[in-house]
């Protein structure tokens, strides 16, 4: 890319500084016209890892994920139509997250569309993206942000050059909005008129200066989502309410252990007697039922008599995993050699929790002799197809993957596993399956949080904080899906889990800051036991290292004399950190007065080239901490949440606020309710009245989410920014509120089991049969 | 094999089928009537909540053999057609002005309750009370609950 510096003066931004540059991009041949961007080269010079400051602040995942989609950037196509509008394939995944929408919202920026005039879908698996296919870590619109920008500004020109000859008039002196180009004279052509004038035969090089964001109209403004009148109607489509001919309902009878499996089906002839049952195969992760419903494969299953062998974990639970990431506990360097240097330490536990979306894992295969389709909500699709094409046995171009949008993710279609899954039973069977996995098998055989335990020591003098160390020791958190694609998920599946850690090791340096002026902070990761089905959950490390973070800092400005607020206020090195707290210690009103048995807690959390704050108000008193709840668990209630989020430039602040939304509420989950109980060699929890997410019950009645305005010119992450800070301000209220510092979480993790255990054997409960005895 | 009728969603509707089977499941795999979501299987998720007879069900725990040829099940699809006027029905209306919907998986379920909640307090002759939002059961994985109070509050004025 020639990246050329444009005239200083008007080059710079009203915010951030960011000097305009020109970019290059592509027309490229089509019947109408088609642009792209070109990134290849002029990629900014990074440090290499330094000593000093943490390695997040120079260069964090935000950044890794947009330089290796920068060589690809030009693969990424803006179409322009006949109708006049415009269409975009969009190489990521959309789960709720909201960047269908924003993604629209760019390109209409820089082309100059109504935002309902971009059409943007999910692109196939296109391995040709190498990295540049994968959704994760928050980094899509960082990553997609200039490439898009610049496609479309092609785009833009092209349209202008075309109607230039169609008005006889110089593109200079036409004005382009709202989808029609005008000249001084008033006479105007629209994009549709102009989709096929301006597409090329062969590709032209085209170079382009992006609009100042000073210009900006849409960028900025709150958009409500592209798909609300789908969702709100019931058009919107999932993976289960597609149509593929012959894909009929399918199911997996699965292990009483976690990942147990099959020896042999011992009632065969009797099972395909059933009503409805039409195939039955035994595949490596059970038996699977291909059914007229997905009611007879739940009968089908639940007559199902089959040997199993016994999972890798049979036999262990909780106690056992936090013994063995005891052991695995590196020791803490020294404390800096000061005789009048003090410490104040914690040390916590971080149990098991499940990031099952409520759109169970799902995936529609059509595997024949010479090819095969698959369609499923997936973030890593070109992963899953070479994934796919190995396991049964064809040619990754002859595997054709689709990408649905999912309904949720969490982190969760990081993994393809009912894609993988369903491929393998389609060939078994030799028919199309429309596999869905049953609510109690994706809480109990899903992807889990890994357990894990965080270690802190804080050593100060007066008020100078002298170090900050700790020391995170997890069950391995699975990456081998890579980045998405073959390469690295083959580098992160070597064995020993080698290639892995590696991994781990690097998603945590990436992910992993500090913002308070410690003099020496030191983090560092341990993973160990790859037995557990686990994945980067929603904000991956972050919740728990934060939480154990903030709740020392709190002990630190007890012991130093400070509110939690000015203790941060006087010691944040982050500036953006600091805009945040303050923010919501105005807005939330920080330090007013509080009943006892209830607090208010604050945290800050810096991420995805973002920063946060929380301030939370809690109830622990008894009368609330007992009130009943039916089938579920009540337990303290947060009553009121000020969130603050600084995301540098915030593409669509409505988006972004609901997205604070959910990462409160999984905060909150995270610290108080939600986790997965490990008993004799399997997870308890087999549905949402095991599994206590965050219900209405428990979500805070008053709700205030603050999108600071523009800071940096760099849009940063959304998806994830809300958790960490959530989680550790309710656990730091909670601790303020009771007066005792948790050392384990969710909090009710030791507390009586709230329900009885589903059982194993058969693996799902019928569905029950009294509905209309509940109606209202 | 039985056949099974019902009044869907303004419209009788046949379908050969065996009487346990679950409504969710006529709907969804047999009529292809896929606005009501399975959540959960079991009653407790309430992603496929449902009107019968402008009551809301989960057709995840009622054998289709248990309706009645004159029973009138409405699901998402058919909502806005028992609501006078033209358009989508208040509460749809309030979703979207409040963009209420994540990844939308749970929202015709939430939208059916809301609905039926509304109707349930109209007929003990009340308003809607923090304590009728504390008690929806329905589960948003994404955590819309903030805005889904909002709107079910704005739909009810509404309605």
């Amino acid at each position: 890319m020639s990246v050329q510096e444009i005239d200083g003066a008007d080059g710079i931004d009203a915010i951030g500084g960011i000097g305009r540059r020109s970019f290059v991009g592509y027309v490229l041949a089509g019947t109408t016209l088609v642009a792209a961007a070109d990134l290849t080269l002029g990629a900014p010079a990074r440090a290499v890892v330094p000593s000093g400051p943490q390695v997040a602040e120079l260069y964090d995942l935000n950044d890794f994920i947009t330089d290796t989609c920068r060589p690809t950037a030009n693969l990424i196509t803006i179409t322009v139509r006949t109708d006049g509008t415009a269409h975009f394939a969009l190489p990521r995944s959309e789960n709720g997250q909201g960047i269908v929408t924003s993604t629209a919202m760019i390109i209409a920026e820089e082309l100059d569309l109504p935002v309902d005039k971009v059409e943007v879908t999910l692109a196939d698996a296109r391995p040709e993206l190498l990295f540049n296919q994968l959704t994760g870590g928050s980094t899509t619109t960082t990553s997609t942000y200039t490439p898009i920008r610049v496609a479309a500004a092609v785009a833009r020109n092209a349209l202008l050059d075309a109607a230039a000859v169609v008005l006889g008039d110089e593109a200079a002196n036409l004005v382009a909005k709202g989808g029609v180009i005008q000249n001084r004279a008033g006479d105007s052509v629209t994009y549709g008129e102009l989709a096929e004038a301006a597409a090329v035969t062969r590709p032209r090089r085209s170079e382009v200066t992006l609009k100042d964001t000073a210009a900006f109209r849409v960028i900025g403004t709150g958009q409500g989502r592209t798909d609300a009148r789908d969702a709100v109607t019931g058009r919107k489509t999932f993976t289960t309410d597609l149509e593929v001919k012959g894909a009929l309902p399918t199911m997996v009878c699965r292990a009483p252990t976690l990942n147990g499996t099959p020896q042999r089906l011992n009632n065969k002839a009797k099972i395909l007697r059933m009503p409805g049952v039409k195939n039955v195969a035994v595949v490596d992760t059970g038996v699977a039922v291909r059914a007229r419903t997905f009611g007879q494969c739940i009968d089908a299953i639940r007559a199902m008599d089959v040997d199993w062998n016994p999972g890798p974990v049979a036999g262990q639970s909780d106690e056992d995993i936090v013994r063995e990431l005891r052991a695995a506990e590196l020791p803490m360097a020294p404390v800096p050699d000061n005789p009048l240097a003090k410490t104040v330490e914690g040390d916590f536990v971080f149990y098991f929790r499940s990031n099952s979306a409520l759109d169970t894992n799902a995936a529609i295969a059509d595997v024949r002799r010479d090819r095969a389709e698959v369609w499923s909500a997936l973030k890593t699709p070109i992963a899953a197809q070479a994934a796919i094409a190995a396991a049964v046995g064809l040619p990754q171009a002859a595997v054709k993957v689709h990408a649905v949008q999912g309904g949720g993710s969490f982190g969760r279609r990081l993994f393809f596993d009912a894609a993988l899954e369903a491929a393998k039973i389609s060939k078994a069977m030799g028919k199309p399956v429309k596999l869905m996995w049953h609510r109690a098998d994706d809480a109990r055989v899903g992807r889990v949080h890994p357990m894990a335990t965080s270690k802190i020591r804080a050593t100060y003098l007066g008020h100078q904080l002298l170090a900050f160390q700790q020391s995170h020791t997890s069950v391995e958190t699975d990456y081998r899906h890579g980045l998405g694609e073959m390469l690295t998920a083959a580098g992160a599946s070597l064995p020993a889990g080698l290639g892995n850690l590696g991994f781990a090791e690097g998603i945590f340096a990436m992910t992993t800051l500090l913002p308070y002026d410690f003099a020496v902070k030191s983090q560092q990761l341990v993973e160990t036991d790859e037995r557990f089905n686990t994945g980067s959950m929603r904000n991956i490390y972050s919740p728990d290292v934060r939480t154990a973070g903030e709740l020392v800092i709190d002990r630190l400005a007890a012991a130093t004399g400070l509110s939690p607020y000015e203790f941060r206020r006087r010691h944040l090195s982050d500036e953006r950190a600091l805009g945040v707290l303050e923010a919501v210690a105005t807005a939330g009103r920080w330090g007013r007065a509080m009943r006892p048995g209830t607090a208010q807690g604050i945290a800050i959390h810096v991420e995805y080239k973002g920063a946060t704050a929380c301030l939370v108000e809690i109830d622990c008193r008894p009368r609330t901490t007992r009130r009943k709840i039916r089938a579920g668990v009540g337990g303290p209630r947060v009553t009121r949440v000020t969130f603050a989020v600084d995301a540098g430039l915030p593409i669509n602040p409505r988006g972004l606020e609901a997205q604070m939304h959910g990462g409160i509420n999984d905060g909150i989950a995270q610290a108080l309710t939600s986790s997965m109980h490990l008993r004799d060699g399997h997870f308890l929890e087999a549905s949402w009245d095991n599994y206590f997410y965050t219900r209405q019950w428990n979500t805070p009645p008053e709700v205030q989410v603050i999108v600071m305005p523009p800071t940096t010119g760099v849009p940063g992450g959304a998806g994830e920014a809300g958790v960490a800070a959530s989680m550790a301000a309710v656990a730091c209220a909670y601790a303020r509120a009771t007066g005792r510092m948790p050392t384990h979480f969710p909090i009710n993790h030791h507390d009586p089991l709230r329900f009885r255990p589903k059982p194993f054997v058969p693996p799902i409960p019928p569905s029950p049969v009294n509905g209309l005895k509940k109606t209202y | 094999m039985p056949k099974q009728t019902f009044i869907l969603n303004g419209k009788p509707v046949t379908v050969n089928v065996s009487d346990d089977v679950r409504v969710l499941w006529v709907l969804r795999d047999l009529l292809g009537v896929t606005g009501a979501k399975y959540g959960c299987g079991i009653n407790v998720c309430k992603a496929c909540t449902s009107h019968i007879n402008g009551k809301a069900f989960n057709p995840c725990s009622v054998r289709v053999g248990d309706l009645s040829k004159d029973d009138e099940v409405t699901t998402i699809e058919g909502l806005a057609k028992t609501h006078r006027g033209k358009g989508l029905h208040p509460m749809q209306e309030a979703w979207l002005e409040l963009d209420v919907a994540q990844c939308g998986y749970c929202q015709p379920g939430q939208i059916m309750a809301a609905v039926a909640l509304v109707r349930k307090t109209r007929r003990e002759g009340r308003r809607i009370s923090e304590k009728d939002l504390d008690g929806i059961r329905n589960i948003c994985r994404c955590g819309t609950y903030p805005r889904i109070r909002e709107a079910i509050e704005r739909g009810a004025r509404r309605m």
